[in-house]
C-alpha cells in the first residue's frame, strides 16, 4: 500500500517534470523563431540603411558608360579611381578651397563658441546674482523659436555692419548656443559645490578654479559639443548660401550643391558621387574614433549639429 | 601767504600718503574694486553672451514682429524712406497667397507621413536591438550612420538612386536602381522624379529619404529608454506567463512612452521645418524639371522672401511659429495624458 502510494507519486513527479520538458522545448523553439526572424528583420533593415552609402561608393568607381548601362552592375566591372583625382581638379567645385574654408571656420567658431559656453555656464551654475533664475528661463524660452525666424533680421544687421562674404558672418551669429550653455550648466552643478568654496578659501581665482577642476570633470559634454558644433558648420548650408556664397568663402555644402546643379539630368554621376563621397569621409571617420561622444551629446540634444 | 600754500599742500600730502598706506589701499581694494567686482562678475562672464544674444536673438523676435505689422514692409523701401502703415495687410496677403499654400500642404503633408512612419520603424528596430544577443553593438552602430551625413549630399544619392533618363523612345534611356528593383518585382518603371513625375512619386521619394533620415535619432532615444526599464516589470510577466504581446503593450509601451513622446514632439518639429533635404533630392528648384516649388515648404518660403519681402518673410516665420507652438502644445497634451511616469 505504502509502496504504491510513493510510486504513483513518483510516476506523477515524472509525468509532470516531462510536461515541463515538453513546454520548455517547445518554448525553446519558439524562443529560437523569434531570434532568427529578428536576426531577419534587423538584417533587412541594416542592408536597406547601408544601401545608399553602398551605392554611393559603388557608383563613384564606376566609368560613365558602365554607369549608364541599361541594368546597372551591383559590383563595378573594373574599379576606376579617376573621378577620386578628378574631384579634386575640378574647377567647378574647387574642393580644396572648400574644405578650407570649411575647416577655418569650424575650427574658430568652435573655439570660440566653447569660451562663451564654458564661462556663461559658470555663472549659471556657480555664481548668485539677481534675476539668474529669469535670465536663465528667458534664454531656455528662445530655443522654442525657429531659427528661421532669426535669419530674416540677421541677414539685414549682417549687411548693415557690412559683414557680407567675409568669415565673420559665417561665425559670430552662431556662437552662443542656448542649448549649450543649458547642457555645460546641468554638468557643472553635478560638481558639489563644496569644491568650489575650498578653493576659494584656499584663494584660488574662478579662472583657475575653471581651468583646473570644472573643465576636467565635464570634458565628456565639452568634446560632445566641440562635436555637434563642428558637424554643424560643415553641414550647414542656408545661412551660408545667404550670406557668403563666393569663391573665396563658399562652404562645403554649398559648394557641392551648387557645382551639380544642372537639372537636365546628364549630370556626370560618378563623379558627383565620388565628390559626395570625399565630403562625407571626414563624418564617418569622427563617427568612428568619436561615437561614444556623439551619440551621448545627440541623445540630449535632438537637433542636428 | 607762501607759508599757507606750503603747509596746505604739506597736509594734503599728508593725507595723500596715509590714503596709500598699505592697509588703507587694502582696504580700498578689498571693499570697493573686489567687492563690486564679485558682485558683478557674473555679468562679466556672461557679457560676449548676452550682446551676441542681443543683437542674434532678442533684437530679431522684435524685429520681425514689427516688420511683420507693417503693410508690405521691404529693407528696399525702408532705405528710400517709405513710411508703412500699421496693419496685418502682410497676414493676410500671406495666407491668400496660392505658392503659400502649396508650401503649407507640402510641410504638413511630409511631417504627417514621416513622423508616425519613422516612429513605429524606429519603435520596431529598437524592441528588436534590445532583445538580440550578438551583433547587437555592431548594428547600433549601423543604424545610426545616417545621422553622421550631410543630408545635401546624400539627398544627392538618393536622387540618383531613384532617377532616370528619359530617351526620345518609348523606354527612358537610363534608369537608376530603384527601378531596376521594381522591375526585378515584376513592376513597371515609374517617373520618381523627373521631368513629368507626378506629385505622389515625389512626395513618396521624399518620404522614403526622410524616413532613412530620420530613424538614428528615434533609434538612439528610444533604445536607451528602453535599456533603462527596470528588469523586474519582465521577471514579473515572466512570472505570470504573461504572452508577448501584452507585455509590448502593458509594459513595454507605458514605460517608453517619455521617450515616445520626446521624439514624436521633436519629430513634429523637424517636420515642419522641413528644407535641406528636398533641397538635397529637387535641388534648389523644389521640384522636378518644367514643376519647379511643387515640394516647396514654409522654410523655403521664408528663404525665398529674405532680402527683398521681409513683412511677408516675417509673417510666414510667425505663422510657422504660431504651428509649431499649437502642435507642440496639443502633443504635450495628449502626451500628459497618455504617458506613465
Amino acid at each position: 500500500m505504502k509502496d504504491n502510494v510513493t510510486g504513483s507519486s513518483a510516476s506523477v513527479k515524472t509525468m509532470r517534470e516531462r510536461d515541463m520538458q515538453k513546454v520548455s522545448a517547445t518554448q525553446k523553439i519558439v524562443k529560437i523563431c523569434v531570434q532568427v526572424a529578428l536576426y531577419l528583420f534587423l538584417g533587412v533593415m541594416a542592408l536597406i540603411i547601408l544601401f545608399p552609402f553602398y551605392w554611393m561608393l559603388v557608383s563613384s568607381v564606376k566609368t560613365m558608360p558602365e554607369y549608364s548601362q541599361s541594368i546597372p552592375s551591383i559590383i563595378p566591372h573594373e574599379w576606376d579611381f579617376h573621378n577620386y583625382v578628378e574631384v579634386f581638379q575640378n574647377e567647378d567645385l574647387l574642393l580644396g578651397q572648400l574644405f578650407a574654408n570649411t575647416l577655418f571656420v569650424g575650427v574658430v567658431s568652435t573655439a570660440l563658441s566653447l569660451v562663451i559656453t564654458v564661462l556663461s555656464a559658470f555663472a549659471f551654475a556657480r555664481l548668485e546674482f539677481k534675476g539668474k533664475n529669469l535670465l536663465f528661463a528667458a534664454l531656455l524660452a528662445t530655443m522654442m523659436i525657429p531659427g528661421e525666424l532669426f535669419t530674416i533680421t540677421n541677414f539685414q544687421t549682417v549687411h548693415s555692419f557690412g559683414w557680407m562674404h567675409t568669415f565673420t558672418v559665417l561665425i559670430v551669429p552662431f556662437l552662443v548656443s542656448v542649448f549649450y550653455i543649458y547642457l555645460l550648466k546641468q554638468n557643472f552643478q553635478q560638481v558639489p559645490n563644496e569644491l568650489y568654496l575650498a578653493a576659494k578659501v584656499d584663494g584660488t581665482t574662478d579662472l583657475k578654479y575653471l581651468w583646473k577642476v570644472m573643465i576636467p570633470l565635464a570634458l565628456p559634454t565639452l568634446i560632445s559639443i566641440t562635436i555637434l558644433k563642428m558637424m554643424g558648420s560643415w553641414n550647414s548650408y542656408m545661412w551660408p548660401r545667404l550670406v557668403a556664397n563666393d569663391d573665396a568663402h563658399r562652404l562645403i555644402t554649398n559648394g557641392l550643391r551648387t557645382a551639380f546643379t544642372s537639372a537636365d539630368g546628364v549630370t556626370d554621376v560618378p563623379l558627383q558621387m565620388a565628390a559626395v563621397a570625399v565630403v562625407s569621409a571626414p563624418l564617418f571617420l569622427v563617427f568612428v574614433f568619436l561615437r561614444k561622444y556623439i551619440m551621448k551629446g545627440v541623445s540630449r540634444s535632438g537637433i542636428k549639429g | 601767504m607762501g607759508e599757507k600754500i606750503k603747509s596746505f599742500f604739506a597736509g594734503l600730502w599728508q593725507n595723500i600718503r596715509t590714503f596709500f598706506k598699505k592697509r588703507v589701499w587694502q582696504g580700498f581694494c578689498v571693499n570697493v574694486l573686489y567687492k563690486k567686482f564679485d558682485r558683478y562678475k557674473a555679468w562679466i562672464y556672461l557679457l560676449p553672451a548676452i550682446v551676441l544674444l542681443m543683437i542674434f536673438t532678442v533684437w530679431p523676435i522684435f524685429n520681425t514682429v514689427r516688420m511683420s505689422l507693417l503693410e508690405g514692409y521691404t529693407s528696399m523701401k525702408a532705405v528710400r524712406g517709405v513710411e508703412f502703415e500699421l496693419g496685418i495687410g502682410n497676414f493676410t496677403r500671406v495666407l491668400k497667397y496660392k505658392g503659400f499654400i502649396n508650401c503649407l500642404k507640402n510641410t504638413v503633408l511630409l511631417t504627417v507621413l514621416t513622423v508616425p512612419i519613422s516612429t513605429f520603424l524606429a519603435l520596431l528596430i529598437a524592441v528588436c536591438l534590445n532583445s538580440i544577443k550578438w551583433f547587437s553593438r555592431a548594428l547600433q552602430t549601423i543604424f545610426f550612420l545616417p545621422y553622421v551625413t550631410n543630408s545635401i549630399a546624400i539627398g544627392m544619392v538618393f536622387a540618383a538612386m531613384f532617377n532616370m533618363i528619359l530617351g526620345g523612345g518609348v523606354r527612358p534611356d537610363f534608369v537608376g536602381v530603384v527601378n531596376i528593383v521594381i522591375e526585378a518585382f515584376g513592376g513597371d518603371y515609374i517617373n520618381w522624379m523627373n521631368a513629368g513625375s507626378e506629385y505622389w512619386a515625389n512626395i513618396v521619394v521624399m518620404t522614403v529619404y526622410i524616413v532613412w533620415n530620420a530613424l538614428p535619432f528615434k533609434i538612439l532615444i528610444l533604445l536607451g529608454g528602453l535599456q533603462s526599464v527596470n528588469k523586474q516589470y519582465y521577471e514579473a510577466a515572466k512570472v505570470d506567463a504573461t504572452p508577448r504581446w501584452r507585455v509590448f503593450t502593458r509594459i513595454t509601451i507605458p514605460l517608453l512612452s517619455p521617450m515616445l513622446a520626446y521624439v514624436i514632439i521633436t519629430g513634429f518639429i523637424g517636420g515642419f521645418k522641413e528644407y535641406s533635404s528636398i533641397v538635397g533630392v529637387f535641388g534648389e528648384s523644389m521640384g522636378p524639371a518644367g514643376n519647379h516649388y511643387a515640394l516647396d515648404t514654409m522654410v523655403g518660403f521664408i528663404y525665398r522672401a529674405i532680402g527683398n519681402q521681409e513683412g511677408t518673410a516675417s509673417a510666414a516665420a510667425l505663422i510657422l511659429f504660431a504651428i509649431i507652438l499649437v502642435v507642440t502644445m496639443i502633443n504635450l497634451y495628449v502626451s500628459k495624458k497618455k504617458t506613465h511616469y
